[in-house]
């Protein structure tokens, strides 16, 4: 169970069954937006460039199975054709597949009839296929489930207090000892939305996986990533040196650190701040957002309202006070010091004429 | 309109697509269709995904209302975010520094490059790509395969079969350098606004930007690299869109309905726009898209009052319980005009999940109307998939005036500076004959060049004010205990108002009405069809498949042509059709009216 390529697999069950097998050439990947999401998720996936998509669908990469998508987003069929592999996924005859979940899963049971989120017509009844019964119907035959944003993760925004539909993430539906088929527990990749490099990082480190190039895929408790999530926004945040000299931004638009604005970086895991959104561009913290906390368990409710010092900053800020200001003070002695050239570069003779160097025309004549 | 009455005994087949994905879950188009006649008798759209924004949002601090928001959309999040903001500031009486204008007019004008472009040529166009056109019209490929491209010299596809083949999903050279410009417009998205989708940048009051010269110089070698693109991409998607006219004659029923569209405008003038309501109608038209209405070629209004004022949400085959009885939150609005009980600000949601039953209630989606005293008919306005309705309001309103942008009161004029590989360009988009499916297929093309000319204006606008040293960017403001406020903005395909109602520092309704609602609703209490069925019940049928092969291409690309909220690429239906009905006089004859 630790260490589950494909191949090694007890089931039985996987496309590969020994090591001197052909190699893995292609792994299909069912997307699932039917949850209660706003398939941001699914849009940020497409921004992401390393890998891009189109890395993985065209094989760009070499020795890295072919990624065969099946999203609703870009997928050239519709309905029923569209439906024809989740119906295959269901009976067990995709193999090898990697489920991905995007938004929250509703509860279908606090209500007499109806339905929150469906996905389909079922051709019997004339009534739509719900979520839950596809995540009941096709989980158990995945090679691996990822959840794709915090909604599917954790519950997310959907999941507020006060929604009607009691939604919530995929671990607390499946419950958090799931395993896959393939012995993987559920892989949470949360942002609201998703990042996407850390997203498209996490689907290539899978197909590897499964083409047994690497081993398990090490997760925190709250099964992230661990090398995507283990630091703080703070942690990485090029406004983290502002904090530590007590420099706070009192007004958005500051360069300074926001984290009196409300911005609750220095606790909320997420590599945003290191790494940029895009190419490197944009971020929250560190280009003037202030960190919600939207890839933490307890987003949203646990950090709002939002536009608020976190109270935990209260303190923590007013400790730094002391060092900060006296540290900023002494740097801003050294910083008048070394911003002066050392007084031997100063001209001692005014006289042009007694130039050593040549002009740049009397060199080249 | 396609006006022909049934020449053939009707004999109907009952053919659903579903799912056609849009942004919150499943869209399902369900008809019934005439063989015979090769034409569309019967069109119901459902949603199968309910979420409750309005439901939640009750009870919170006003001030995160655009944090919330925002997450309704995963495509246009950001729209929802600045819509929320408006509505916040006129809520706190709160007026950004001009400068926070000017960079959420480049974020929105970054969206609307990013969002056409993306949907237009990795996912609409692949309902004209060539495997696609192969498989439902092989004549029209074959035509394309012997049909010059009459602008190859400046796009640089030979014939028009050369274009669909560069729209084929990941393999077409277009398709992959469309997904390429959407991650270029993302950029400067971010640059702006932090992240794309849901922005990290906005609040009430302003931005959290920080204003520099390099902000601004990281924005504008970007965006130079999209203008060229633009100027490659207009002149490919007249050919395009063209050639379907002269290779299936009769092409522009598809898709067509009566000339009801609506538009809220776009990119607020800071030296107009203070947020105060007594104001609205002013700043409203000083939008550079000008908000309005126009109903059969005239223009009804360009007022944000009476836009508000008239906008009625009503049920009839949604899951949701009333509020006709239910408490009043707004009486009359801030001028003394009295506010109706099916207006957003008087709604009360309350979701009643149960059975999808066509003949009754079949979808999560409510019926949004605008009541036009004049006729004093509710209006299934449509938004013309975004672009349609923005480009001909803003056309015939003839105030827009600005950079290189011109409105005429007939066309928009859209000049573009030189760029590396192609000489400074205008470009004309004229009022068509026509609401229907190419038509909001080819605005989409032009309003990318809008948005594109009109950034380029904004960016010089923003580096003014940085090199005059203005480099704030946020104003302080407080949350009163009880306020009213809107925002009215255009999402990238069409129509979005948020109205808020703050009682006791709290949010005590909020009722977001985003583009879909308005395209996606359903058949209305006075049993008026929202535009996708209107649209989809008038087409004719051109596809060259029979009843056992069918896809519905034409069905597709009318009801892509409006945008749905997520862009689907969703495409074929393959499955086979059930016979319901022998003798049915389906309704013919154009869009039904409000009145029927």
């Amino acid at each position: 169970m630790a260490d589950t390529p494909l191949h090694s697999d007890g089931n039985g069950s996987a496309s590969q069954e020994s090591e001197s097998a052909a190699p893995l050439a292609a792994v299909d990947v069912l997307w699932l937006t039917a949850g209660l999401g706003c398939d941001g998720d699914s849009i940020a996936m497409t921004a992401a460039t390393q890998p891009s998509l189109e890395d993985l669908v065209l094989g760009q990469l070499p020795g890295v199975p072919l990624l065969r998508l099946h999203h609703p987003v870009l997928a050239v069929e519709v309905g029923d054709d569209f439906l024809t592999k989740w119906h295959q996924a269901a009976r067990g005859e995709l193999d090898p597949f990697i489920l991905i979940v995007e938004g929250s899963i509703p509860n279908e049971k606090n209500k007499d009839e109806g339905f929150w989120a469906g996905m389909g017509t079922d051709p019997a009844t004339g009534q739509p296929i719900l979520t839950c019964d596809w995540i009941d119907r096709v989980a158990p035959h995945a090679w691996a489930v990822v959840t794709a944003g915090t909604c599917s993760a954790y519950g997310g925004i959907h999941a507020m207090e006060g929604n009607p539909t009691g939604c919530m993430g995929l671990a607390d539906y499946l419950g958090w000892d799931w395993k896959s088929k393939g012995g993987l527990p559920i892989i949470n990749v949360p942002g609201c939305p998703v990042h996407p490099d850390n997203f498209m990082e996490v689907v290539l480190y899978l197909l590897n996986q499964a083409a047994g190039k690497a081993p398990m895929i090490p997760l925190d408790e709250q099964l992230r990533p661990t090398w995507l999530f283990s630091q703080t926004l703070h942690e990485g945040c090029d406004r983290a040196g502002f904090y530590e000299q007590a420099d706070f931004a009192l007004e958005y638009g500051a360069p300074e650190c926001i984290v009196k604005l409300g911005c609750w970086g220095p606790v909320v895991q997420c590599n945003v701040g290191k790494r940029g959104w895009m190419n490197g561009i944009g971020g929250c913290a560190n280009v003037g957002g202030i960190c919600i906390g939207c890839t933490m368990p307890g987003f949203p409710d646990k950090f709002m309202p939002f536009m608020e010092e976190p109270p935990g900053a209260r303190l923590s800020t007013q400790a730094v006070v002391m060092y900060g200001r006296t540290v900023r003070s002494l740097r801003q002695f050294t910083r008048a010091s070394m911003n002066r050239e050392p007084e031997w570069r100063s001209r001692t003779d005014a006289d042009p004429a007694a130039g050593s160097l040549a002009s740049p025309a009397e060199s080249t004549s | 309109m396609p006006s022909n009455p049934p020449a053939a005994p009707t004999r109907l087949v009952e053919m659903s697509w579903d799912p056609i994905t849009r942004i919150v879950g499943s869209l399902g188009i369900h008809t019934k269709i005439d063989f015979a006649n090769r034409q569309v008798a019967e069109c119901h759209s459902t949603s199968s995904i309910f979420r409750g924004y309005s439901v939640f949002m009750r009870g919170k601090d006003p001030r995160d209302a655009h944090f919330i928001t925002s997450r309704i959309c995963g495509i246009c999040g950001d729209n929802h975010a600045t819509c929320a903001c408006y509505a916040q500031n006129m809520a706190f009486g709160v007026r950004p520094p001009r400068l926070a204008e000017w960079i959420i007019n480049l974020g929105e004008a970054a969206e609307y490059m990013f969002d056409h472009n993306l949907y237009q040529d990795n996912l609409v166009g692949v309902d004209y790509c060539e495997q696609i056109v192969k498989e439902t019209n092989p004549g029209v490929l074959v035509l394309a395969e012997n049909t010059p491209a009459p602008h190859g010299d400046l796009h640089g596809y030979k014939t028009i079969a050369d274009i669909m083949r560069a729209l084929n999903p990941f393999t077409g050279a277009l398709y992959r350098e469309a997904l390429h410009m959407s991650r270029l417009t993302r950029e400067m998205f971010s640059l702006m606004e932090g992240r794309h989708v849901h922005p990290s940048l906005l609040y009430p009051g302003g931005v959290g930007t920080v204003a520099t010269v390099q902000l601004f110089t990281d924005y504008l070698v970007r965006l130079m690299k999209y203008v060229e693109f633009v100027k490659r991409i207009v002149p490919l998607h007249d050919d395009l869109f063209d050639f379907f006219y002269q290779a299936l004659p009769g092409y522009e029923a598809v898709g067509q309905r009566r000339v009801m569209m609506g538009c809220w405008g776009s990119f607020n003038d800071p030296e107009v726009c203070d947020y105060t309501y007594a104001r609205m109608a002013e700043w409203g038209r000083a939008m550079y898209v000008t908000p309005g209405i126009v109903v059969d070629g005239k223009l009804v209004t360009t007022d944000l009052v009476d836009i508000n004022l008239g906008m009625r949400i009503m049920l009839g085959s949604s899951f949701y319980q009333d509020w006709q009885e239910q408490e009043k939150f707004v009486d009359v609005d801030p001028l003394g005009n009295p506010v109706d009980q099916r207006h957003p600000w008087n709604q009360t949601t309350t979701p009643r999940p149960q059975k999808r039953n066509f003949d009754d209630k079949y979808t999560w989606v409510m019926s949004p109307r605008w009541y036009d005293k004049e006729q004093g008919q509710n209006l299934a306005l449509d938004t013309g998939g975004g672009p349609l309705a923005r480009l001909w309001i803003t056309a015939l309103a003839g105030r827009v005036k600005f950079g290189t942008i011109e409105a005429t009161g007939t066309s928009v004029k859209i000049g573009l500076p030189r760029t590396t590989g192609l000489p400074e360009t205008e470009f004309e988009w004229k009022i068509p004959a026509w609401s229907n499916t190419i038509e909001r297929n080819r605005a989409r093309t032009y309003f990318q060049a809008y948005s594109a000319a009109a950034a380029l204006y904004f960016v010089e606008q923003a580096l003014a004010e940085v090199h005059a040293g203005r480099t704030r960017t946020a104003t302080e403001f407080t949350v009163p205990e009880n306020a009213i406020g809107c925002g009215f903005h255009e999402a990238v395909r069409g129509v979005l108002s948020h109205h808020v109602v703050i009682r006791d520092g709290k949010i005590a309704n909020y009722h977001p009405y985003p583009p879909t609602c308005w395209n996606a609703s359903p058949r209305d209490s006075e049993g008026v069809p929202g535009p996708y069925e209107d649209a989809v019940q008038n087409t004719p049928l051109f596809e060259e498949n029979n009843e056992a092969d069918f896809k519905g291409i034409d069905i597709m690309r009318t009801v892509r042509s409006f945008d749905p909220c997520l862009p689907c690429g969703v495409h074929m239906y393959l499955g086979s059709g059930k016979e319901i009905q022998v003798r049915h006089t389906p309704m013919f004859g154009g869009a039904p009216g409000p009145t029927e």
